[in-house]
Parts: structure tokens; C-alpha cells; sequence
């Protein structure tokens, strides 16, 4: 009980902490102060206060998206265990729904973007559909790998089941995997080199696009549930880079906060010392990350 | 070869009479013969009056001869288009029609181009009938028919603190089959505010024209100001002008390579141009208390001296930015995902370039050795100058290594200059200027060629300030270069142009 409660508790607090972890990396390697590590708190308050503009040719597509899309997120937080401790709720076939939640908060926001008939909104959403097609292959060879490695289908024992011991023995499968869904982890939230989150270009843009013409309330929603988005992927990730446990659960949450953090600056210095990929290329690396996994599930199968 | 053109040299002035006035069919005829010699058309525009307009066409011979040919005619309410065959004259007739009232006959492309009032009494082409004026933007683009094809308008608001434009892209999918751009938006009739002129306030409009090339207009400016007038600048005055219009250069080099980082989401460059660029700003306004150079030139010299603790500041500055840019600008070079997002992307082909007229970094970028510094040389370029760099490759790479080379050439020629600063006096005594004249004057700002023609009447007024920006030369080689080019490569190639919109719009 009292680790569900931690669980929702960080799910729905950390989230911000990690853009701002980011953001404060990629401002020391350019040599500068940068905002403070609250800053997406601060700005996702500052968004809530504010009023909403309503387009008159929108529906309420174009009100639902931001809201599904925060829901099916915070759902999927529930079904992925963080460090050591498994998730508040866990059955046979989670993993099929962890996976179909972001689809279906993708398929509201390209609705709701769809729906404001701007010709940037559909290109962004034209491109979330295909490089979100090509990144979904990845997700389940990692989810067919693990799934063989534990014998389970539920996320919880899956992840936890991965160790150190696990390593040594299909290290290489691991490996393979670990490529595979780091790309797939910058892909979705829209990281460097894939998509740019601070960029101001409409025509280069692929997921802050789709949300142009969203305001106050409405857009706070959509930066927390991205926040929440790169956490819960992130949480996931963490299982298959870190895996380490002590057997003390209060041990083990300090050490899944700090492997999170981790996670954070990591991510911060690939956006740091590269530049973002010509949108073409992105399909290839995409499909070189579905490879991956499809020979880590080979690995573990044969 | 002169094609009937009177031959002279840059920042040179001579009486309105001695300028050729051939019948029509021999003015065309001589334009069309220079261009297919090789020569680039500077300046083509028109002086209205009362049956139609004079048309003046400023030509540059080709490298080398340093020569500069001018050649007019009078024609009436309309006059044969030169665009078809010769593409880099296209903007300037619509110009003309638009300014004069004179239609070009045959022009294949018929459009406004600032959606400004005529410089004469009278209806534009594209009045509307309801006599609501033009308004800028509201004009037929191109349009690409077809299920599969989508048009995407972007601007003039846009997400960025730019200037005001509008692009209007016939897209299939990702792919740009055209890219259509409409400006106007800051006209401000700069032109039409100089006829009359020289008063106390011209000075401070020239240093408006583009506010990024304050230095770059007015020594253009200055130039035609000292031939009209018959004085000149003193050696100190030139050395320091050079001093300015280079360290003009760098700063928006500087800038502009650190906005094509952050354009491709590279940070360190970005972060650390923005602030070395501040550093080159700073420097100007360490010469003249303006970090955009506002009151340094004047006609006769320079407003304020530039003495000896100054020059040793600007030099100890100079070092430690030098050192700083090779830093930021190196991490460009070496690092691989960075180059492969600049290589191959908004390619404009040499021949394009060539035909359409490219000027400055744009053009050098293609191949095309042209730069004013050397082939029509002024101030102080005459004595020392700054070798051209050029490249081949004519992508986002090319321009923007061209920029960091060039940047280099500019850092050398100031620590050479602010070293060895002439003596003698820093500003000479401004005369009137004479009558019945026409002065030329071209430098090389950093965008590119900048021309400015003063035509002065009888009582030793303007007639005719006509300006030409680099950015006229250069807005129709961005749109070339999106041909067949991703949509979202279009923040990129935009940048590596990196065009004034208020210089084109006057």
C-alpha cells in the first residue's frame, strides 16, 4: 500500500523535474546558467492560470485531445513497476494495453490537431503517424524479448525479472534491446535528434506542432502529460539499463529517483553534442531500431 | 566592349548629359548584349514622368576591368520585358512597373513586388476596383492543382521574432515543388522620402534602409555624398569605415552561423555565437557608442575619431573573440550529425545563381567569384584588400563555411588595420552637393552588393535616390533553392540566406 502511494505520488510530481534536469544539461554545455531545475513546474502553473482561446471551426476533438492523451498516459503509469517495486496494478496482457494507451492519446492529438484544418498540424500529424508506425514494431520485440526472458505477460514481473544475473546470461539480447528502445524512448517524446521540443519553426517541427493551437489550461495539460510520457517510458527503460536492487524498498526508491535523474542527464547531453536529423533519415533509423529488437527476440528465442 | 554604355568606376559622379540615351530598341538591345557578355545588371529602375519614365540600367563588367557601365532611355506607358531572356532583370521591371507606371509587355511572371503606392500620380497595375488599395500579400500565387498536393501558407506572423514575410509553399507531401514569396510588409517609402533630399535627416534614414547593414548603406551613402560634393573622406576616415563595415560582417556572420546551429537543434554553437556576436557589437560601439554603428559615418568622414587607446581595445578584443569563434564555430566541423544535416540541402546550381544575379556570400556560396571589395574597389579596399573566398558546393554547407572563412579574412584585415591607423584629420568639412549630376556608389555589405544611385536636378536636390539591396538580388535564389527540397528544410535554407525583408521592402 504505502509503495502504490509512492508510486502515484512520483508519477504524478516528477515528471516536470526531468525537462528541467535536461534542460539545465544541455544549458551547461552551452555554457550557460539555464533555467531553474522547477521551471516546467512553474511553467505548467502558469499555463493552468491562464485563459482559453477556442478556434470556432474546432469540436470537441479538438477539447478531448489534450485531456485523453494526459489520461491514457497517467494510465500507462500505473501499469509500468518503478525501480524494484511493482506497478499498483498488473494482470496477464498489460503490456498489450501499455502499448495501445500511447496509441490511443496519439490518435487524439492527431485528431484534435487534424481537426483545426491548419496545413502545420496536419504535416505534424502526418509525420507522428509514420514515425509512431515505425516505432511501434520496436516496442513489441522489446515486449516479446522480455516477455520470453521472464515468462510472463504482465509488465511487473517482466521488468523486475530482469537482474544483473539475467545480464551475464543474454547480455547481448539486452544490449540489442537497450539500443532499440532509447531510440524509440527519444522518438516518442519528441527528443534531439529526432524532433526538436524548444524549437520555434513551425515547418520542422512534429509533435509541438500538433499542438499549436492549443492554450492555458488546455496546453499545460499537454506539457505535463509529455513530462509524464518521457517518465513512464523512461521508468521502463530504467529496467532494462539499470537493473539494479538492494532488497530495501525505501534503498530502492531513492535508487530508481536517482537512476531516473540519470536517465535525464543522459538524454540531455545526446541532445547536447548533436544535431537534430534531417526529417527524411528518420524512417531509417527508426527501422534500424526495430532490427535491433527484432534480433535481441531472436537471441533469446532460438 | 562598352554595348553604348558610358564607362566609369564606383564611387564616381558625371554629369546627367553624359549619360548615353540610345532610342529604345538600342538600349534593350545593348542590356541583353552586356548580360550575354558577362556582365551583371546593378541597378535597373526608372524616373517617372509625365508620358511615362526614363529607365537608367546600371551594369558591372565583368571581373577585372573594374569598370561600371550606365545607359538609359525614355519610354512611354509601357516598354518590352527583358525578363524572359535575362532572369535577373525580372524584379526590377515589375519594380519599375509598379514605381512608374509603365507596363513591361510580355513579362512572365506580372506581380506587385511591395504593394506600395506609384512614385507618380496615377492607378497601380493591381489597383482593386472597389479602391481599397493594395494590401501586401493579396495578389494570385502560383498554385499547383492536383489531390495529392497541398499548399501550405506561412507568415507574414511569424513563430520566431523575424521580420514580416509571407512564403507560400505548393507542397506534394514533404517535398516543396514551389516556393512563392511576397514582401512589402515594412515599406516604409524610403525612395519616394529621399527625393528632395539631402536634409539633416537623410543620414539617419540610409542608417535605417536595413538596420543589420547600417554601415554597408551609408558608406554607399557617403561615397555619392563626397563625388557630388567634390570632397573626400581622409585616409583615417576610410580605415576606420573598412574597420566598421568588417566588424558589421562578423557580427552577423557570427550571428548567422549560430542561428543555422540552433536551426538544426545544435546548442553549444547556438549559445556561444549569440554571445560572441553580442562581443563584435560591442566593439562597434566601443568605436562610436552605437552597437549598430548609427553616427559613425557621416559624408566627409567619420563622427567620431577613433584614437589610440580605442584602436589598442578593439585589437586586445579583437583577439579573445577570435579565439572564442574558431572555438564555437570549430565544434561545427567536427562534429558529424551536424554537417550531415547542412550537406546537400537547398542546393542553388552556378547556373542559376549566375542567371538570376546573386550578390554577396549567396552567390560566392555557388561558385561565382564576385565580390565589390575587389572588382569595383572603395575606400579603403582600394589600398588593402581582402581576398574572395568562394565555394562549390552551393548547399547550406557552402554558405555556411563561406561565412566562417569569411569571417577569418575580416579578423586579419582588422588586426591589420586598427595596427597601422593613417593620422591627419577625422572628418572633413561636408559641401553642398552639385547640380545636374548622377553619382554611382557600390560596397559590399555583408549580405552583398549594395547600389545606391543619386540622379540630383537642377537646384542640387535628389531627383532620384534609387537603393538596391542585396536582398533584391537574393530573395528569388531562397526560393530556388527549395525546389525539390524537404518542407521542413525550409527554417534552414532560409537561415543560410539569412535576407533583409525591411531592405527589400525600402
Amino acid at each position: 500500500m504505502t509503495n502504490s502511494i509512492i508510486h502515484i505520488f512520483l508519477a504524478l510530481t516528477m515528471p516536470p523535474l526531468l525537462l528541467g534536469v535536461i534542460g539545465k544539461t544541455k544549458a551547461a554545455f552551452a555554457g550557460r546558467v539555464g533555467a531553474p531545475f522547477l521551471q516546467p513546474y512553474y511553467d505548467i502553473i502558469r499555463l493552468l492560470q491562464k485563459g482559453t482561446v477556442f478556434s470556432t471551426t474546432t469540436t470537441w476533438l479538438f477539447r478531448a485531445g489534450p485531456i485523453v492523451a494526459l489520461a491514457t498516459t497517467a494510465v500507462a503509469a500505473l501499469l509500468v513497476p518503478f525501480g524494484a517495486h511493482p506497478a499498483p496494478v498488473s494482470f496477464d496482457g498489460d503490456m498489450i494495453l501499455y502499448a495501445y494507451l500511447f496509441a490511443l492519446g496519439r490518435f487524439f492529438t492527431m485528431s484534435a490537431a487534424l481537426d483545426t484544418g491548419s496545413s502545420f498540424e496536419g504535416m505534424g500529424s502526418a509525420r507522428e503517424a509514420t514515425y509512431s508506425c515505425l516505432a511501434e514494431p520496436t516496442l513489441f520485440f522489446a515486449l516479446i524479448t522480455l516477455s520470453r526472458l521472464s515468462g510472463k505477460f504482465s509488465l511487473s514481473p517482466m521488468l523486475i525479472n530482469i537482474s544483473l544475473g539475467v545480464w551475464l546470461d543474454t547480455g547481448a539480447a539486452l544490449l540489442l534491446l537497450i539500443g532499440g528502445m532509447f531510440i524509440v524512448l527519444l522518438v516518442e517524446n519528441c527528443r534531439i535528434p529526432f524532433d526538436d521540443p524548444n524549437t520555434h519553426l513551425e515547418l520542422t517541427m512534429i509533435h509541438e506542432v500538433m499542438v499549436l493551437d492549443h492554450s492555458g489550461p488546455a496546453f499545460g495539460l499537454i506539457q505535463y502529460a509529455a513530462a509524464l510520457k518521457l517518465f513512464v517510458l523512461g521508468a521502463f527503460f530504467i529496467h532494462l539499463a539499470l537493473p539494479y536492487a538492494t532488497g530495501n524498498p525505501l534503498l530502492d526508491w531513492g535508487l530508481f529517483i536517482i537512476s531516473m535523474l540519470e536517465l535525464a542527464v543522459v538524454i540531455g547531453i545526446v541532445e547536447s553534442v548533436m544535431a537534430r536529423l534531417r526529417l527524411i533519415r528518420i524512417p531509417q533509423l527508426l527501422v534500424a531500431a526495430s532490427i535491433l529488437a527484432a534480433f535481441s527476440t531472436l537471441l533469446v528465442i532460438r | 566592349m562598352s554595348f553604348g554604355m558610358k564607362n566609369f568606376y564606383n564611387g564616381t559622379s558625371f554629369q546627367r548629359c553624359e549619360i548615353p540615351m540610345p532610342d529604345n530598341d538600342m538600349f534593350f538591345q545593348s542590356v541583353l548584349d552586356a548580360v550575354s557578355a558577362g556582365w551583371r545588371v546593378c541597378s535597373y529602375f526608372g524616373v517617372p514622368n509625365a508620358g511615362g519614365a526614363t529607365l537608367f540600367c546600371i551594369m558591372s563588367a565583368r571581373a577585372g576591368s573594374g569598370a561600371l557601365g550606365i545607359i538609359a532611355t525614355t519610354v512611354g506607358r509601357s516598354f518590352p520585358s527583358l525578363a524572359a531572356a535575362c532572369p535577373q532583370l525580372h524584379l526590377f521591371e515589375r519594380e519599375i512597373a509598379e514605381q512608374c507606371l509603365t507596363r513591361p509587355e510580355g513579362h512572365p511572371w506580372f506581380k506587385p513586388v511591395r504593394f506600395q503606392k506609384p512614385l507618380c500620380v496615377g492607378e497601380s497595375f493591381w489597383s482593386t476596383t472597389d479602391g481599397g488599395g493594395l494590401l501586401p500579400a493579396v495578389m494570385d500565387f502560383y498554385h499547383v492543382e492536383g489531390d495529392e498536393v497541398h499548399e501550405v501558407a506561412v507568415g507574414p506572423v511569424h513563430a520566431g521574432v523575424i521580420e514580416p514575410g509571407h512564403f507560400r509553399f505548393q507542397c506534394h507531401g514533404e517535398e516543396v515543388f514551389h516556393l512563392e514569396i511576397s514582401l512589402g510588409f515594412q515599406h516604409r517609402g524610403i525612395e519616394r522620402a529621399l527625393t528632395g533630399a539631402p536634409t539633416p535627416r537623410t543620414m539617419h534614414q540610409i542608417e535605417t534602409i536595413a538596420g543589420d547593414t547600417t554601415v554597408g548603406h551609408a558608406q554607399a551613402y557617403c561615397m555619392n555624398m563626397e563625388s557630388l560634393g567634390g570632397f573626400f573622406a581622409s585616409p583615417r576616415a576610410e580605415t576606420v569605415r573598412g574597420i566598421a563595415l568588417e566588424l558589421e560582417r562578423l557580427a552577423n556572420h557570427t550571428g548567422d552561423l549560430g542561428a543555422i546551429a540552433g536551426d538544426v537543434g545544435y546548442l553549444p554553437t547556438a549559445s556561444f555565437c549569440g554571445r560572441i556576436r553580442g562581443d563584435f557589437l560591442n566593439m562597434t560601439a566601443l568605436l562610436c557608442g552605437s552597437r549598430f554603428s548609427r553616427g559613425l559615418l557621416r559624408p566627409g568622414g567619420i563622427g567620431y575619431d577613433c584614437d589610440a587607446s580605442i584602436a589598442d581595445e578593439l585589437h586586445n578584443r579583437l583577439q579573445s573573440a577570435r579565439e572564442d569563434l574558431t572555438g564555437a564555430v570549430n565544434l561545427l566541423w567536427d562534429t558529424p550529425s551536424v554537417m550531415a544535416r547542412l550537406e546537400d540541402v537547398g542546393i542553388v546550381t552556378e547556373k542559376d545563381a549566375r542567371e538570376i544575379g546573386l550578390v554577396g556570400p549567396a552567390a560566392r556560396a555557388c561558385g561565382l567569384n564576385r565580390d565589390v571589395r575587389r572588382d569595383h574597389p572603395f575606400g579603403i579596399f582600394r589600398m588593402s584588400q581582402i581576398p574572395v573566398v568562394t565555394a562549390t558546393t552551393c548547399d547550406v554547407a557552402a554558405r555556411t563555411r563561406l561565412r566562417w572563412l569569411e569571417a577569418e579574412r575580416s579578423l586579419d584585415f582588422i588586426e591589420e588595420q586598427v595596427r597601422h591607423l593613417p593620422r591627419g584629420s577625422y572628418l572633413n568639412q561636408a559641401k553642398g552637393i552639385a547640380s545636374g549630376r548622377c553619382a554611382v556608389a557600390l560596397t559590399e555589405g555583408w549580405r552583398g552588393e549594395i547600389c545606391h544611385v543619386a540622379l540630383t536636378d537642377d537646384r542640387g536636390c535628389f531627383e532620384r535616390y534609387k537603393i538596391v539591396d542585396p536582398s533584391f538580388h537574393n530573395w528569388n535564389g531562397l526560393g530556388l533553392a527549395l525546389r525539390n527540397q524537404q518542407i521542413s528544410d525550409f527554417p534552414l535554407c532560409n537561415k543560410s540566406f539569412n535576407l533583409s525583408y525591411c531592405g527589400f521592402d525600402l
